[in-house]
C-alpha cells in the first residue's frame, strides 16, 4: 500500500468526520486464543464493531494463557490496563484476589443499566466464575470440558470398533495397549494438560475431593491437596507403566500432544473441547468420546469448566464499562453463541444459545458436539465437583508437572510423585495464603 | 588520559552521557528497584506489599530447587562455554590454512551470530523435537530413544548444543582476529627450527592468543548465564521436571508464572552479586597469568 496516499486519505477523513470519529469509544481486549479460535476472535469483534457505531472493539493477542494474564498484570501495575482482559480457568484464583484491580461483570451489566439475569446462563460455569455470595465476577467467554477424540481409522486398523469409543480408564489401558500391539499406531493414548485432565477433572468426574475445604472454594480457605489418595496413585501408576513401552506419549505440559494427535502418532486423545476446531480443520476422521471415568471412584459426575473469562478491569470511564457491557450483551445473543459454539467446539454460555443449537438439529448431525456440555451439565455438582480453587493454582500445576515429568521418565514412581507434589504445592499454598 | 585531546571539559562528559543515560535507565534503576523489591512481599498486582527484611533471601537460599539450579547453571555454563570456544578455536584455525576462498568460509562461519536466542531455540527445537523434529526420525531409527521431554541429560544437551552453536561465531571472530595478530616470523621460525604443527600451535599460537581467550572467557561466561534465557524458554521451558532450569530462567519463572514477586527479585539481586564477583575474580585472577604481548 501507498503509504503517502493512507495518510491523506487519513487526514480527509479527520477533517470531514472528526465528529463522528470523537465519539466513537475504544475498547481493548487482550486475548490469547491461537489458530481456528483467533479468527473467531477476529470476527466476533468484527461483527460487533459493524453492528453499531459507538464502540470499537480492539482485540490483541497477547501470547499464550499466562503470558497473557502477565501481561495484563504488568500493564496494571504500570496504569496501562487494558479494558477487557481474558484469564485462564486457573488465573481465577489469582484475578479474585485482586479486589480493587477488577470491575466485577454483574456490576458492569447492572451499571450500564442491562438486566442481569443469571439464569439465563449455564449454571454450572457461571458459579465457577462467581463470588461465594453468587456475584458473577467474569464473563465465561470460552468454556471447555476434557472429553476424549480417537482417530477413527487407527481404530479400524487395530481391529477395534471405530464406533465404541473408551468409556472407563481401564478401556483405555487396554485399547492402547490393542493399538501399540497390533502396529496400527506407533502409539495407542495421549493427552494434552495432565494436571487439568488428569487431575482436577479426574477428581470431580469421579467424584474424588482434590483438596480440603471444598476444594479451596470456602472463603479465606487454606486448602490441603489429596491428589496423592490410591485412586489417583493408580490412575498415574497406570500412565507410567504405558509410558515405559510408549503406549502412552508424552506431549508436554499444556496443549502440545494436539501436534501428536493429529499426526496420527496415537490413536486415542484426551484434550479439551475447545480443541476441536484444530482437528476439524485437520480432516481427520475422528470420533468423539465423553472422559474416561474410573471403575474405583463414584462416577460418573460432572466435569469442571476450563477454559477462560473475560475479566473487565477497574478504573475506567463510565463509556467505557456501557461499551463493554453492550459487547458482553452482543456475546450473549443466541446466534453469537451458537456461531461461537459450533465453530470453535467451546461450550455454549447461555441456555438459550444451547436450546437454539439443539433445535437446529446440529447435534444430530454431529454426534458427540453435545458431549462436553452434558458432561458438565448432567449431574447437581458435589462438593468434590464444583471446581478447583487455589490461589496460586498455575504454581501448583508446574509443581505437579515437574514431578510427572520425573515419574515419566522413569525416576520415580506414582506414589513418589504425587507425595511429592502433595508436599511441595501444600508448601506453596501455605507460602501464597501469607502463612 | 591526555586532557588535551579535548578542547572543552564538558565534552567528553557530554560524548558518554547517552550511555550513561542508557546504563542509568535500564540498568542501575531496574537494579535498584530489584534491590528494594526483593525485601517486600507483594500480591501480584501490587494492591498491598509489606517490608520483610532479608526472609526472601533466607527463603530462597534455603529452597532445595535453588540449589539445583545452581547446579544446573554451573554445569550449562561450563560446558557452553568450554564447547563454543574450543570449537571456534578448531575452526578458526582450519579456516586460517584455507587458501581459496577464505572470506567466503568466514562470512558462513559468522552467519549464526546473527540469529536471535529465541529463534536459535526454535530452529533446534524443529530440528529436534520428538514428535515432528527432522533429525529427531533418524535418531530414533538409529535406536537412540530420543525424548528430551522427559529425559533430562538429553534436554540438557539439546540446550548447550543450541547455546555454543549460536555463539561459536562470536568466538571464530575473535580468534580468526587473534590468529591474524600472531607475527608468521614465529612460526615460520619454530619450523625451520623442526617443530611440528601441534607443537607449534601449543608452544607458541596457544599462548600468543591468551589475550583473546581470556577475552571470550568473560563474555562467553556471561552469556551463558544471561543470555541463553530465550533459548532456554523455546526450547525446554526448563524442563523436564526442573532439569534445564537455570538461575536466569528460575527468576523469570517464579516472578511471572509463579507471581513470588519479592523471590524472583531477591534471586535476580543474588544473581547480581554473581556476576560482579565473577567479573572482579577473573579481571583480578585470570588476567595476571595473561600475557599480553
Amino acid at each position: 500500500m501507498n503509504n503517502l496516499n493512507m495518510l491523506a486519505a487519513s487526514l480527509a477523513a479527520l477533517t470531514l468526520s472528526g465528529m463522528a470519529a470523537q465519539a466513537q469509544t475504544d475498547i481493548s481486549w487482550w486475548h490469547a486464543m491461537t489458530g481456528a479460535n483467533s479468527e473467531v476472535v477476529e470476527k466476533i469483534a468484527s461483527d460487533f464493531n459493524a453492528s453499531q457505531s459507538d464502540y470499537k472493539i480492539n482485540p490483541v493477542f497477547k501470547g499464550t494463557y499466562p503470558e497473557t494474564l502477565n501481561a495484563g498484570i504488568a500493564a496494571f501495575r504500570a496504569g496501562q490496563a487494558p479494558d477487557i482482559i481474558q484469564v485462564f480457568d486457573v488465573g481465577t484464583g489469582v484475578m479474585m484476589g485482586a479486589e480493587g484491580a477488577v470491575m466485577p461483570v454483574a456490576d458492569v451489566l447492572t451499571n450500564a443499566g442491562m438486566t442481569f439475569d443469571k439464569s439465563a446462563y449455564l449454571p454450572g460455569i457461571v458459579a465457577y466464575y462467581s463470588k461465594p455470595d453468587g456475584t458473577m465476577l467474569s464473563f465465561p467467554y470460552n468454556s471447555s470440558s476434557p472429553i476424549t477424540y480417537y482417530n477413527k481409522d487407527i481404530f479400524e486398523k487395530a481391529g477395534l470398533d471405530p464406533n465404541t469409543p473408551p468409556e472407563t480408564w481401564d478401556d483405555v489401558w487396554s485399547m492402547a495397549k490393542t493399538i501399540k500391539e497390533s502396529g496400527a499406531a506407533p502409539c495407542g493414548y495421549t493427552s494434552t494438560w495432565l494436571t487439568w485432565i488428569h487431575l482436577e477433572n479426574f477428581a470431580a468426574w469421579n467424584d474424588v475431593p482434590y483438596a480440603t475445604q471444598g476444594n479451596g472454594l470456602e472463603p479465606g480457605a487454606t486448602p490441603e491437596l489429596e491428589i496423592n489418595a490410591p485412586i489417583f496413585v493408580n490412575h498415574f501408576q497406570q500412565i507410567a507403566d504405558l509410558a515405559k513401552d510408549g503406549t502412552f506419549k508424552y506431549g508436554g505440559r499444556t496443549s502440545e500432544a494436539k501436534q501428536i494427535f493429529l499426526a496420527g502418532e496415537c490413536g486415542i486423545f484426551t484434550e479439551s473441547s475447545g480443541g476441536l476446531g484444530d482437528i476439524v480443520k485437520s480432516g481427520m476422521n475422528y470420533g468423539i468420546g465423553q472422559l474416561p471415568y474410573d471403575t474405583d471412584g463414584n462416577g460418573p459426575q460432572n466435569t469442571i469448566p476450563g477454559g477462560a473469562s473475560l475479566w473487565v478491569m477497574g478504573g475506567k470511564s463510565d463509556e467505557t464499562y456501557k461499551g463493554v457491557a453492550a459487547f458482553f450483551d452482543y456475546l450473549s445473543q443466541p446466534d453469537v453463541q451458537e456461531y461461537l459454539h459450533q465453530t470453535s467446539g467451546y461450550l455454549p454460555v447461555t441456555m438459550a444459545a444451547y436450546e437454539a443449537t439443539k433445535e437446529s438439529g446440529f447435534y444430530d448431525e454431529n454426534p458427540g458436539r453435545e458431549t462436553p456440555i452434558t458432561q458438565m451439565m448432567g449431574k447437581e455438582p458435589t462438593e468434590n465437583s464444583k471446581g478447583v480453587r487455589l490461589p496460586n493454582l498455575p504454581q501448583i500445576r508446574d509443581i505437579e508437572n515437574e514431578e510427572f515429568e520425573k515419574m515419566l521418565s522413569g525416576d520415580q514412581t506414582a506414589q513418589q510423585a504425587l507425595d511429592n507434589a502433595v508436599e511441595r504445592g501444600n508448601a506453596a499454598i501455605k507460602e501464597a495464603m501469607g502463612q | 588520559m591526555n586532557r588535551a585531546t579535548f578542547p572543552h571539559r564538558f565534552l567528553p562528559w557530554l560524548l558518554v552521557l547517552p550511555q550513561l543515560l542508557i546504563s542509568l535507565v535500564f540498568f542501575y534503576w531496574p537494579a535498584l528497584q530489584a534491590m528494594w523489591q526483593s525485601t517486600l512481599k507483594e500480591d501480584p498486582f501490587g494492591l498491598s506489599s509489606k517490608f520483610v527484611g532479608l526472609e526472601n533471601f533466607r527463603k530462597v537460599l534455603s529452597d532445595p530447587a535453588y540449589l539445583n539450579s545452581i547446579k544446573v547453571t554451573a554445569f550449562f555454563s561450563v560446558v557452553t562455554a568450554f564447547l563454543s570456544m574450543s570449537i571456534a578455536l578448531l575452526l578458526a584455525v582450519q579456516a586460517e590454512k584455507v587458501l581459496r576462498g577464505k572470506a567466503f568460509y568466514r562470512t558462513l562461519m559468522i552467519w549464526p551470530y546473527a540469529v536471535a536466542p529465541a529463534i536459535a531455540g526454535m530452529l533446534w527445537l524443529f530440528m529436534f523435537n520428538p514428535s515432528f523434529g527432522t533429525l529427531a526420525w533418524p535418531l530414533r531409527q538409529m535406536g537412540i530413544d530420543w525424548d528430551p521431554l522427559l529425559n533430562s541429560g538429553q534436554a540438557m544437551g539439546l540446550v548447550i548444543a543450541a547455546a555454543s552453536w549460536k555463539q561459536i561465531s562470536y568466538n571464530f571472530l575473535f580468534f580468526v582476529a587473534g590468529l591474524q595478530a600472531i607475527p608468521k616470523s614465529l612460526i615460520e621460525a619454530a619450523a625451520i627450527d623442526g617443530a611440528g604443527s601441534a607443537r607449534r600451535f601449543w608452544t607458541i599460537v596457544f599462548p600468543l592468543l591468551a589475550p583473546t581467550t581470556f577475552f571470550l572467557l568473560v563474555v562467553n561466561s556471561v552469556y551463558a548465564l544471561f543470555d541463553t534465557f530465550g533459548i532456554i524458554h523455546a526450547v525446554t521451558g526448563g524442563g523436564p521436571g526442573k532439569a534445564t532450569e537455570t538461575l536466569v530462567y528460575k527468576v523469570y519463572n517464579d516472578g511471572y508464572n509463579n507471581f513470588l514477586l519479592g523471590s524472583s527479585a531477591a534471586q535476580s539481586v543474588i544473581l547480581m552479586a554473581i556476576v560482579i564477583t565473577l567479573t572482579a575474580f577473573q579481571f583480578k585472577y585470570v588476567e595476571r597469568k595473561v600475557h599480553y604481548g
